[in-house]
């Protein structure tokens, strides 16, 4: 089976965001592979121990995604591939991304796609089913569980806390839900193994495309950081009299009883 | 010939989805001379239905009643709306972020080589260019965004965009359209009920939210009685998910349901990050925790350090009393 994984980093969500001029500011921020597409790394390694067929793990990103990449192969990827934007795109969106991959899988004749449901940085979720439109292969968001019979494939997936049984077929576009796996860990013959895995780094050129193929729909014009919460009032006093003051509080001074 | 905004309402057990309506609202704030054309998809009749998306200020409706429109898939409902989209050409669509709104709408947007600004919390007119705001990086952050061509296409996140008031007195035309809805790769060969009957979460004014704190599902019992008398509905952390305090379906966070109530109100969570993700826009938060240094203070309104066990039905007395 051609198995292929979308794989985005992200800033690590422990991490405080600061701001600077409209922009998130990243330098020296700890960057990760988004948890959800984590997921699908995990689910991609299942797959293709039970089915048989090679992985190959997808970024649009910069030089440093290399890091990323390697994480992905040492944990059981075979190969991966680094659509590097940096010198050619300033800004880009889910258009972006989406016609970008779509020139990359022109050729690909991929049976299984699988991405993160959303990521966590800027949560869109739009760029599995943007690409499964544009490359014309049904899709399924948001799995929690997946299991492949020749062509047809058997599906649970999350809809608001209500579960959907999935029928469908190969070729296909999943993307991962928390539930779906268990993410393992890279392991130390992993990581040495990894390094020596094939890594093939693309510019938009090498696609066929230029700039205003992949212009972007939307832009963006601020990034603010919420304004500061005050600080919550900690009751005080006897239990009874703190939920006599609140119930007082939630009724007289936010209305909302 | 006026501008068309196209809203893409949700029909649930036959009932329109409350953030349905505030999509009507929502375009009317991007365009408050636009022709609002409503969108209704479903197995059964949708006059009613179509009615009542007039008196909560849609224009006109087209409803597509059809047997392969009775679970949503994206192809069943993509052919119905892009076949809508090809004889109106509206100026733009507007739809809830919901399950279906979030699976959905990249595949129209895709289709239509267009942008899409999805869960939008604000609307804000910025020197005559219409802005969105959403936040990222879970809640920490806000991003303004605009389209750069004349092509609006936004979701909404529930609860943060009010409705209009229902006016029955409006008139429309509902029109049934035939589509035929066929070839379709994905079948949905069974739904499993599993999110709790009465209040939807994503859309209650109160929510009592319980974590490991509350430490069994037995614990759970008295947040239910106080979410029933507030006319609310009870919600979880994904710790109290994970220890088997209750199903998945309550979960809220960055996994799981992101909400907005008018009342939040914490009972033995510790406000981890992914968890604030879900909640940190609710109106009001209450913190209800043993332990003082919870994180979970830093983003509540009040704070109550106390047994949640003792607490909470002393709140439900005191809340029966101001109700009486």
């Amino acid at each position: 089976m051609n198995i292929y994984v979308l794989l985005k980093k992200t800033f690590d969500t422990e991490e405080k965001i600061a701001v600077q001029g409209g922009r998130i500011e990243d330098d020296g921020a700890e960057f990760i592979i988004n948890p959800y597409d984590e997921y699908a790394i995990e689910e991609a390694i299942v797959q293709r121990d039970t089915h048989g067929g090679e992985i190959t793990v997808v970024t649009i990103g910069d030089e440093d995604s290399e890091k990323q990449l390697r994480t992905a192969l040492a944990m059981g990827a075979d190969k991966a591939v680094l659509i590097n934007t940096e010198e050619d795109l300033e800004e880009g969106d889910q258009f972006t991304t989406a016609k970008i991959l779509e020139a990359y899988f022109k050729d690909k004749d991929a049976d299984l796609i699988l991405a993160g449901n959303v990521a966590i940085d800027e949560a869109s979720g739009q760029v599995g089913p943007r690409l499964a439109e544009l490359i014309g292969i049904p899709y399924v968001t948001t799995i929690t569980s997946l299991s492949i019979d020749g062509a047809d494939v058997s599906i649970e997936k999350d809809v608001e806390g209500d579960v959907e049984v999935i029928e469908t077929s190969l070729p296909l576009l999943v993307t991962c839900q928390q539930g779906l796996n268990d993410p393992r860990y890279p392991s130390l013959p992993g990581i040495m193994k990894a390094k020596k895995k094939p890594l093939e780094e693309l510019e938009i050129d090498d696609l066929d495309l230029d700039e205003d193929d992949v212009e972007a729909k939307t832009k963006t014009i601020d990034i603010y950081l919420p304004p500061e919460k005050e600080a919550g009032k900690v009751l005080e006093g006897e239990i009874e009299e703190q939920v006599r003051e609140l119930v007082s509080l939630l009724k007289n001074d936010k209305k909302v009883l | 010939m006026s501008d068309k905004l196209l809203v893409i309402g949700e029909v649930r057990d036959n009932d329109i989805r409350n953030v349905s309506f505030e999509a009507i609202a929502a375009a009317r704030q991007i365009n408050a001379d636009a022709e609002i054309v409503g969108v209704l998809l479903s197995d059964n009749d949708l006059a009613n239905a179509g009615e009542e998306f007039i008196a909560y200020g849609a224009d006109s409706v087209i409803t597509v009643t059809h047997d392969n429109l009775k679970n949503y898939t994206s192809e069943g409902y993509g052919q119905a709306v892009l076949e809508i989209i090809d004889e109106l050409s509206p100026n733009g669509i507007v739809m809830g972020h919901t399950s279906i709104g979030k699976d959905l709408t990249p595949k129209i947007a895709s289709r239509l080589s267009a942008g899409l600004i999805s869960d939008v919390v604000d609307i804000e007119n910025d020197g005559g260019e219409t802005v969105y705001i959403r936040p990222i990086y879970s809640g920490k952050a806000f991003e303004k965004k605009a389209f750069e061509d004349d092509f609006t296409f936004v979701t909404i996140r529930p609860n943060n965009i009010p409705a209009l008031e229902k006016d029955a007195s409006r008139s429309g035309d509902v029109t049934a359209k035939d589509v035929d809805i066929k070839d379709l790769r994905t079948i949905v060969k069974e739904v499993v009920r599993k999110a709790s009957e009465g209040v939807d979460l994503s859309e209650a004014d109160v929510i009592v939210a319980g974590g490991r704190g509350v430490k069994s599902a037995e614990g759970f019992k008295p947040l239910y009685e106080l979410a029933d008398v507030l006319g609310g509905a009870v919600g979880a952390s994904r710790g109290a998910c994970d220890a088997d305090y209750c199903d998945y379906a309550l979960q809220i966070g960055q996994t799981g349901k992101v909400v907005t109530p008018d009342l939040y109100i914490a009972v033995g969570i510790s406000g981890a990050i992914q968890h604030l993700a879900g909640m940190s826009n609710s109106k009001v938060i209450v913190a209800i925790n043993k332990d003082p240094e919870s994180n979970i203070f830093n983003v509540a309104d009040y704070g109550i350090v106390g047994d949640l066990f003792e607490v909470i039905p002393l709140l439900i007395e005191e809340i029966k009393k101001v109700k009486a």
